[in-house]
């Protein structure tokens, strides 16, 4: 009997967790950083941002640029956009959204302090208000990414009232224009939003309340989600899709993301890139033949993502078809070695940011290389240490991945540009700089992709300054009642058009 | 008695002196610049980083650092994170009362079992009931607490339902329900401490058991529960307080990974969110708060003494 | 007053000379044989040891061959520990990581009782401002968090299992050093040491002959439960990169590979957990025995 009612207890404990249906829990795999458009840097909190902000433009599921807080744009000249504003739209302190506030919002992303955005639309010089629905935005030089930095933070409007009042605390308590908008946040336990009645496009928002929930033990978010206490999660294992799979009343949808997962080599940063490796390119080449991307990826993801040579996905209209990878040729590779004259077993130090996916992925390709006669020591670091030894030269080569940007450019330049703020391998070549500059203002889309063909053909295929292994997946699971996600490979959760039965 | 109790709070001031010189000096031999954490994606303008590094005081000399720092810390202004720019006090009076209730809740299950335990074990030493209460004690210390943590999800939530997976409700918000989300994680943080505790009570109970007074008081034909709890156990208990008051120290600031698991916004894992993110201001405002906790605990281990074991008072 | 700070024995007595023709060491180790948990603990660590030593001649198979047609295999006749996430055979991974976990369990507390009880038996007898000054620091260093100080010196150090070893030993000494302290602090106090020192005995041979005999069943209990916190500490550090660098094994490496597959291959965790369990039951029975063999007082009753 006291049993009976313990159970009961336990049950009804259970089922008060349940009972707020009309909300949406989403499980996000770290806790944001600040809540700031200009001063946020972190992934995980554009997805939260997708609820709070809305911007100029945004990206569909082709990756096409449509229009948001904008209706249209045009270019007057190849350095001067027309912007065009929808009209009516309020942020959520009831203020209007008109060519003022975005002309503020824009140069708050320019001159504020700590800023992020400043490099992202570096190019622009000058914003001016034509009419309070028209702005008029003035470039240094063309940019052929510039439109695609307007689909992100830096395209978020913020009411310049409240962002005047609270300042550098903006962030504990944002005021923009999109659907919903921020109820509380409590640090590293949950960020709540909901409904805002004004927002323009509230015939989409069906879900009142929205409440974000960081995670970051991937099997206790699955479990959370099995269990019911979350309808959402933001991504989740590989290893984990077959659970869910078989789970009937649970949807998982797995898609491409913008991203990449690399190996950058130490060309020419400090004394460490003083090595037969990061002198011949057929040290290199012989390292990349070794690997077998395929394998990696069956033994470690289950054979989930997608294999690739190169920094731009499959999706993008940018990927360059021609360029694959070469496939897996231990005898070429030794060929090669032997041409190069090196000893053989040769020494290699590759730095593993430590998570336990990477690891492995670092073990599978020492066991790998090892056969075409390479020595390769991995150097585990906790993620900041490596940044950091990335950052100084302190390495050979470096497992590390990229976010992504919808712009190939944002791929590609700050790696491979000799000027690259994050070509940390310090790789150099004035042909590659030349056409990595051409393809940043070339605006004709076919002849860009094959711009993109050929620094590849230099940078990587011959000068093989960094190896590209694959592209990993957004794979968001969800109870079988949520129903209207789109997928986007940029791996945001857009609240427009979700639904919860 | 006025005199000693002024006297060890006086020494309070150098522990803390001493540590803030220590976690700047640790904080020196960290790799991982907290420029290059902070401007993530970023970081490859050197405009940015010369921008964080100047607003952060990063680019000023370390002494300068250290006594801008100190000059704040006592005034209480332990400034803000430079994560989430939440002034860093704030986080830690919020993150306290959560890891506080997890720390009671874990400290009385293995003061419940712990305790019992020992005595137990030391009673019935070498026969079937002491092997199984130290193969089972060992067990919860050697058990890492992320493995039963997953397995207990697993089993209550995800199998069972009966409990929330993860998460945590104040408990002025309500009780059942708070009760409900630390009852698995007070489980596993208590579970490991029940061993150690365990083992000392036995360890301090076996040396009381032996001694001329106990015997004496056995000879006098004292009824065995009354030798063991009223003169055995006294005296035995003045290790555990040690080591409980040192344990529950470390529940404070230690329960990261049961912290991490059950994904409770403790203490624990501000600290382990700060060292990893480089929130130096974090790292510095919550390790001078368990050190502040750490010394008032002992303090406090040490009147226990005295109400254990009257003999001391006069010492 | 201040003696009651860090008191640990509740005993109150102190080694008393005795007259007995037996040496005091073969007394101590006919206890210990007597004591049938104690030499079934020994038994089971000298077993680890040899494990250890013996693993390239024990092991089935190569620890570091990967496999890729065997991935995640369940235990069979082949593979008697099944195989983990790359293929590799569990059985000799348990083997040769019983090298880097026996070392850091104890070697790391074995110099964390050479740092801690010198430092603490100083402290006690010396008294004064360098107790005060020894004091303090270990108080300030036992309320830094065990990861922040760990990570800060093994990055320091550099990543390697040798640094984490050094770094857990620095870390786990100042329990000890509170241990030792508040030991000395009660012998100093009796008269029986105050007529020793008035016989002109050094400083040192009152640490040596009168403190340290005393001091050491509760430290064998603190060491024989740190043994089982450093193994572990090495499994957190080396799930921050700062311990055993794949794809060599250690117990703790293995358990954090393992995290990622404990519902799809339990085997992964269940192994090295088996290990860290019976080598910290073994140590815990060794102490028992040692305590009760070195305790003046533990004749039978």
């Amino acid at each position: 009997m006291i049993r009976r009612t313990l159970l009961a207890a336990l049950a009804s404990v259970a089922f008060a967790g349940a009972a707020q249906a009309q909300s949406l829990r989403i499980g996000l795999r770290e806790d944001p950083d600040i809540l700031d458009p200009t001063l946020a840097r972190t992934f995980v909190g554009r997805i939260v941002f997708a609820t709070l902000c809305d911007k100029l433009f945004d990206i569909n599921e082709k990756l096409e640029i449509v229009p948001q807080l904008a209706t249209g744009y045009a270019w007057e000249d190849p350095k001067t956009l027309r912007i065009t504003l929808r009209e009516g739209v309020r942020f959520h302190d009831g203020e209007a959204m008109d060519a003022e506030a975005v002309r503020y919002s824009l140069n708050r992303h320019m001159t504020m302090q700590g800023s992020f955005r400043r490099s992202e639309i570096g190019a622009m010089e000058a914003v001016e208000v034509v009419d309070p629905k028209t702005i008029r935005i003035r470039l240094k030089a063309p940019s052929s990414p510039f439109l695609s930095q307007l689909t992100d933070r830096a395209g978020m409007v913020v009411s310049p009232k409240a962002a005047e009042a609270t300042g550098r605390n903006f962030g504990n308590a944002p005021v923009c224009a999109g659907p919903y908008r921020l109820v509380e946040r409590v640090a590293q336990d949950r960020i709540v939003v909901e409904r805002f009645d004004g927002y323009w496009d509230a015939a989409r928002i069906h879900i009142p309340r929205i409440t974000f929930l960081p995670i970051p033990d991937s099997t206790v978010r699955l479990a959370n989600l099995q269990s019911g206490a979350l309808e959402m999660v933001q991504t989740i294992e590989p290893d984990d899709m077959k659970a869910v799979q078989g789970n009937r009343r649970l949807r998982v949808v797995a898609y491409d993301e913008l991203g990449y997962q690399s190996i950058t080599f130490n060309i020419g940063n400090g004394p460490r890139a003083n090595t037969a490796f990061s002198r011949d390119p057929r040290v290199r080449a012989a390292f990349e033949l070794a690997i077998d991307r395929d394998a990696v990826n069956q033994v470690v993801f289950e054979g989930a993502f997608t294999p690739t040579a190169q920094p731009v996905p499959p999706a993008n209209p940018y990927h360059a078809p021609g360029f694959r990878p070469e496939g897996r040729d231990v005898a070429r590779a030794r060929a090669l070695l032997r041409e190069a004259g090196v000893a053989t077993p040769v020494p290699v130090e590759m730095t593993v940011p430590n998570n336990p996916d990477l690891r492995q992925v670092g073990e599978v390709i020492q066991a790998m290389v090892q056969e075409a006669g390479f020595a390769l020591k991995l150097n585990t670091m906790e993620f900041a240490s490596s940044l950091q030894a990335a950052n100084r030269g302190e390495f050979e080569t470096y497992l590390v991945a990229w976010s992504g940007r919808v712009d190939p450019d944002g791929n590609t330049w700050t790696f491979m540009h000799s000027q690259g703020g994050q070509n940390d391998g310090k790789y150099s070549n004035p042909e590659v700089d030349r056409l990595l500059d051409e393809a940043r203002v070339e605006t004709d889309v076919a002849a860009r992709r094959a711009l993109y063909g050929r620094i590849f053909e230099i940078a990587l295929r011959q000068d093989r300054s960094r190896v590209f292994l694959w592209h990993r997946k957004n794979i968001v699971a969800h109870t079988a009642r949520l129903s209207g996600f789109v997928p986007v490979a940029d791996g945001l959760i857009r609240p427009q058009g979700l639904r919860l039965n | 008695m006025l005199g000693w109790l002024l006297r060890r709070i006086g020494q309070i001031v150098p522990t803390l002196l001493i540590l803030s010189v220590l976690i700047f000096g640790l904080q020196q031999l960290m790799p991982g610049d907290p420029a290059l954490i902070l401007a993530g994606e970023e970081r490859g303008d050197p405009q940015v980083l010369a921008q964080i590094r100047a607003e952060l005081r990063l680019d000023r000399p370390l002494p300068e650092q250290y006594l801008h720092w100190v000059g704040r810390a006592v005034q209480g202004d332990f400034g803000f994170s430079w994560r989430i720019r939440e002034p860093v006090a704030a986080l830690i009076l919020e993150k306290l009362p959560v890891t506080f209730q997890l720390a009671v809740m874990a400290f009385v299950i293995a003061l419940l079992i712990g305790i019992p335990a020992g005595i137990v074990s030391a009673v019935r030493r070498d026969r079937p009931t002491d092997w199984l209460v130290n193969g089972v004690a060992l067990f919860g210390i050697s058990m890492p607490n992320f493995w039963l943590g997953i397995m207990m999800i697993l089993l209550f939530s995800v199998q069972l339902g009966w409990l929330p997976p993860s998460g945590y409700v104040p408990l002025s918000e309500d009780p059942v329900q708070s009760l409900a989300t630390t009852i698995m994680p007070a489980f596993v943080l208590g579970s490991g401490i029940a061993g150690v505790l365990m083992r000392h009570t036995r360890a301090a109970m076996l040396g009381a058991l032996a001694q001329d007074y106990v015997r004496t008081a056995r000879a006098k034909g004292l009824a065995e529960r009354a030798v063991v709890g009223r003169h055995a156990l006294r005296n035995a208990l003045i290790p555990v307080v040690t080591l409980g008051t040192i344990e529950f120290g470390r529940l404070l600031a230690g329960a990261v990974l049961t912290e991490q698991i059950f994904t409770i916004p403790g203490f624990g894992k501000l600290i382990v969110d700060a060292v990893f993110n480089r929130d130096y201001p974090v790292v510095q405002g919550v390790v001078m708060a368990t050190a502040l906790i750490f010394v008032g605990l002992s303090l406090v281990a040490d009147l226990l003494y005295m109400a254990v074991n009257p003999r001391l008072r006069a010492g | 007053m201040s003696a009651m700070s860090d008191d640990r024995s509740g005993s109150g007595g102190l080694n008393r000379p005795r007259s007995n023709s037996d040496s005091p060491g073969r007394r101590a180790l006919r206890r210990f044989l007597r004591h049938r948990l104690a030499v079934f603990g020994l038994v089971v660590v000298v077993l680890f040891l040899l494990a250890a030593l013996l693993a390239p001649w024990l092991s089935p198979a190569d620890p570091l061959q990967t496999s890729w047609t065997a991935i995640r295999k369940p235990p069979s006749a082949a593979h008697w520990f099944g195989t983990d996430e790359n293929g590799r055979d569990v059985l000799s991974r348990v083997l040769h990581g019983a090298r880097a976990s026996m070392a850091a369990g104890v070697l790391s507390v074995t110099v964390a009782l050479l740092i801690g009880v010198p430092i603490g038996v100083l402290a006690g007898l010396a008294g004064g401002w360098v107790d005060a000054v020894i004091a303090r620091v270990a108080d300030a260093m036992l309320s830094v968090p065990f990861l922040i100080l760990a990570i800060a010196l093994a990055a320091f150090l550099g990543p390697a299992l040798e640094n984490a070893m050094l770094a857990i030993a620095i870390t786990a000494s100042p329990i000890f050093v509170r241990l030792a302290r508040g030991m000395a602090l009660e012998a100093r106090a009796t008269d029986w040491l105050e007529a020793a020192r008035a016989l002109g005995n050094p400083p040192w041979r009152l640490g040596l002959v009168h403190v340290l005999p005393n001091i050491v069943p509760p430290l064998l209990v603190q060491a024989t439960l740190s043994i089982a916190e450093a193994i572990i500490a090495e499994a957190s550090l080396s799930f921050l990169g700062l311990g055993q660098q794949p794809p060599a094994p250690s117990w703790g490496s293995m358990l954090n590979s393992a995290q990622r597959f404990l519902t799809q291959a339990p085997w992964l965790a269940v192994f090295p957990g088996l290990a860290i369990f019976l080598v910290v039951l073994a140590f815990n029975l060794v102490g028992d025995g040692l305590r009760d063999a070195l305790d003046p007082r533990g004749e039978r009753r």
